[in-house]
């Protein structure tokens, strides 16, 4: 069926993605464009229109919220089903998001991570997907183009096995729009790994079932139990997978958590997606300085593998979350979670809110911010390479400021140092 | 339509009873072997017009497809009376996912089935809140598209399910939740509104209907017309509400049939965007035999009828005879309604 050519090769990070889908063997795609993901469905739109993945329907849909939907229904008809997102796109999803988790269809959708406006920004950070975390929705971080390859595969076993939607989060540009060297596998290989699909309900006329019925208070309670059981599940089911894919393909992929250098550090960074590799980076250096650090990436956020993520950080006497995302007036979201992984140990949990809006988050800041942490020199959460002075001056206008502008307009004024012109009259 | 010729003796009726016809000539709810696809049981109330006209659709479809076919429902009236979990009303594949994404689901559902290898008639279904306002997005890009779906329209011309408030389908100076009977112009103001079917054959798509609960024969046949199409399929049918429109629920049939008769819901049959068939008012009657019989539209006949108001909906319902061409005087509907 498929038509690619195995092994190595330098592809877009995307492209990777297409290709693992169609090797995948989806049988409906739905398609609705957004930054920073569509050339994933762009590429598997090609794949179908040339009859390279026949038999797979692509339907190019008027909206995310459609793109979802056609794929509720088409998993429900027992269709292996997929599609592509980002940012706005999610959210305007969201109503579907929910419904397909609580139907318990196994859907696979990527997430080209990407900032949700206003003010609107197409860069990457982990707004997007964190807003929908506790949709019912599996959620795995790829770190690598390989891992995104590897983890979408892994998606549909895990989805099916499950009868849980998942989504696999990759950071967008960083990772969707990389050239980098991927193992693509053969489709022998991916066919030897992943079975064909065998809903566990389905709509069909000669067996005829009411799938979506209304459910009181009189038993909601307990089905929204057996979607927490299911992600109960996962912590197993996703370790498994993960040993069952290196048996198959040779490497390490996906999984709950995994370490670097963490065996005597006394501080322990957690970070999710590709961030991981400035990261170890920066452990390597600090490391070469005598610093005793080291680094925790984590793939699986939904489930929250609390054991597990308890047992790869309880050896640290500091741990320090660096995490893509802002929750307004809290702080940071991976930190709050993770304090509950935590709980009862007593261990200082510092949190580095990084990249918001596609702010690069350069080695050295990382390296500087880490160093301020261990000598306690740091607020709490600590906003990495913040214009403060930006900030300050934005803080004292408000309210003085005549000029009918906004306050992103004003800081955008502040920090570029250039006078919006004034208007003609 | 099948016609036969017959004699019977009945005078002041336009009625005929099944047993004058031969058994292939009977409407599928005559027969005893129908599907009662919408099974008896279900929380409907009594004169529930949306009840009757799912009953008769899905009823037709089965019999037209062998019953090969899958309902995909929207929220609403019908998807809450019908599914009080563990029990269904629904002999037959259904699934309920969103109030405003029944035409994507539906046509998700067809594209599995195509993809599966399987010959199945997908339908989707709502009320006119589901399918005029919230999820007018998902149905015009499923006429858009041509996707292979069958939509069910059951227009009570207001959001019953949540306590009677406007829709886009409410008519002029209707009362309802949220069109309160107050004011300088009580009810829903003139000019409101959209006419979804016409803006389904704006589409091209190959095949649009109207149709209504008060004419059963009329509706079977377009339903069985429309399983007999591929592609994206509409059928609008007016369903009165005794609930939402103040009705006594033993007038649901009289008063869809006023709305047909007066002209201020036509029937007809289009394809691919043009209109092709209208059915002919046989005996025409006066707005007011519509809107009398409706709490909704007591404000107009108080001991100062709103005369002005009247005739404008009078109006309304004249120019319809005139566009579609519904008295006998107009032999054929007019050429150009084009849109």
């Amino acid at each position: 069926m498929s038509t690619f050519m195995p092994g190595r090769k330098q592809v877009e990070g995307s492209h990777a993605v297409a290709e693992a889908i169609a090797l995948s063997r989806p049988q409906v795609i739905s398609c609705y464009p957004i930054t920073p993901q569509t050339h994933i469905v762009e590429g598997l739109s090609a794949m179908v229109k040339s009859g390279a993945l026949s038999p797979c329907e692509f339907m190019n849909v008027e909206s995310e919220f459609a793109a979802l939907s056609a794929l509720i229904g088409a998993s429900a008809a027992g269709a292996r089903t997929y599609t592509a997102t980002s940012s706005q796109g999610l959210l305007f999803m969201a109503e579907a998001v929910y419904n397909a988790s609580g139907l318990g269809l196994p859907i696979v959708m990527t997430i080209g991570n990407r900032a949700i406006g206003a003010p609107i920004n197409i860069w990457n950070d982990h707004s997007d997907s964190m807003a929908l975390r506790d949709s019912g929705w599996i959620q795995l971080h790829a770190e690598s183009n390989q891992e995104a390859l590897d983890l979408h595969i892994q998606a549909f076993k895990l989805a099916e096995q499950l009868s849980c939607p998942v989504m696999v989060c990759m950071d967008g540009f960083i990772l969707t729009h990389a050239y980098e060297e991927v193992d693509m596998p053969s489709q022998e290989q991916v066919d030897a790994f992943l079975p064909p699909f065998v809903p566990q309900q389905v709509l069909d006329p000669s067996d005829p079932i009411t799938i979506g019925a209304m459910v009181g208070p009189d038993a909601y309670m307990e089905v929204r139990y057996l979607l927490h059981h299911k992600h109960l599940q996962a912590v197993e089911v996703i370790e498994n997978l993960r040993k069952e894919f290196k048996r198959h393909f040779g490497r390490d992929s996906g999984g709950l958590v995994s370490s670097y250098r963490a065996d005597d550090a006394e501080t322990l960074v957690l970070a999710m997606g590709s961030i991981n590799g400035t990261i170890r980076e920066a452990v390597d250096e600090m490391r070469d300085e005598g610093h005793r650090i080291g680094s925790v990436k984590l793939c699986s956020y939904r489930p929250f593998p609390l054991e597990a993520l308890r047992e790869a950080l309880k050896g640290a006497k500091r741990v320090i979350i660096l995490e893509k995302n802002l929750a307004t007036g809290l702080g940071g979201i991976l930190a709050s979670n993770t304090r509950m992984a935590l709980r009862g140990l007593n261990t200082p949990v510092n949190t580095i809110i990084a990249g918001l809006g596609g702010r690069p988050i350069p080695k050295k800041s990382v390296v500087r911010a880490f160093r301020q942490i261990e000598t306690g020199e740091v607020e709490e959460p600590h906003f990495l390479d913040m214009n403060w002075p930006a900030i300050h001056e934005a803080i004292n206008n408000r309210g003085l400021v005549k000029r009918r502008e906004s306050e992103a307009q004003r800081v955008l004024r502040s920090v570029s140092g250039v006078e919006v012109a004034k208007p003609v009259r | 339509m099948k016609s036969q010729r017959l004699k019977f003796y009945q005078t002041g009726t336009f009625t005929v009873g099944n047993r004058l016809l031969s058994d292939e000539m009977r409407s599928v709810q005559a027969t005893v072997d129908r599907n009662n696809s919408l099974n008896s049981g279900h929380r409907a109330c009594q004169g529930c017009g949306e009840a009757l006209g799912a009953r008769y659709a899905v009823d037709a479809v089965m019999r037209a497809t062998n019953g090969q076919a899958i309902a995909v429902n929207a929220t609403g009236c019908l998807e809450v009376f019908s599914t009080p979990f563990p029990e269904s009303s629904w002999r037959l594949a259904w699934l309920h996912s969103l109030f405003g994404n029944a035409p994507a689901v539906a046509a998700g559902v067809s594209a599995a089935m195509r993809v599966r290898g399987k010959k199945v008639t997908v339908i989707g279904q709502g009320g006119d809140g589901g399918t005029v306002d919230i999820g007018f997005g998902c149905l015009s890009g499923m006429f858009e598209r041509n996707d292979d779906v069958l939509y069910i329209c059951y227009d009570n011309e207001a959001y019953m399910n949540t306590g009677v408030q406007r829709s886009g389908s409410t008519p002029p100076t209707a009362i309802t939740a949220t069109t309160q009977g107050v004011g300088e112009h009580p009810g829903q103001e003139f000019g409101g509104g959209k006419n979804a079917p016409r803006i389904a054959m704006a589409h091209g798509i190959p095949y649009v209907a109207t149709a209504s609960v008060a004419d059963l024969r009329d509706l079977e046949e377009k339903v069985t017309t429309a399983v007999g199409i591929r592609g994206a399929r509409y059928i609008h049918i007016h369903v009165p509400c005794p609930l939402g429109w103040g009705s006594d629920p033993a007038l649901t049939i009289q008063i869809a049939r006023a709305a047909v008769q007066s002209g201020l819901f036509p029937l007809y049959e289009a394809r691919h965007g043009r209109l092709v068939k209208a059915t002919k008012i046989r005996r025409k009657v006066p707005v007011t035999d519509y809107l009398q019989p409706q709490k909704r539209f007591a404000h107009l006949f108080g001991k100062t009828p709103n005369v002005a108001a009247i005739d404008r909906i009078q109006a309304i319902a004249d120019a319809n005879i005139e566009d579609y061409g519904l008295l006998d005087s107009h032999e054929d509907p007019p050429i150009s309604l084009q849109i």
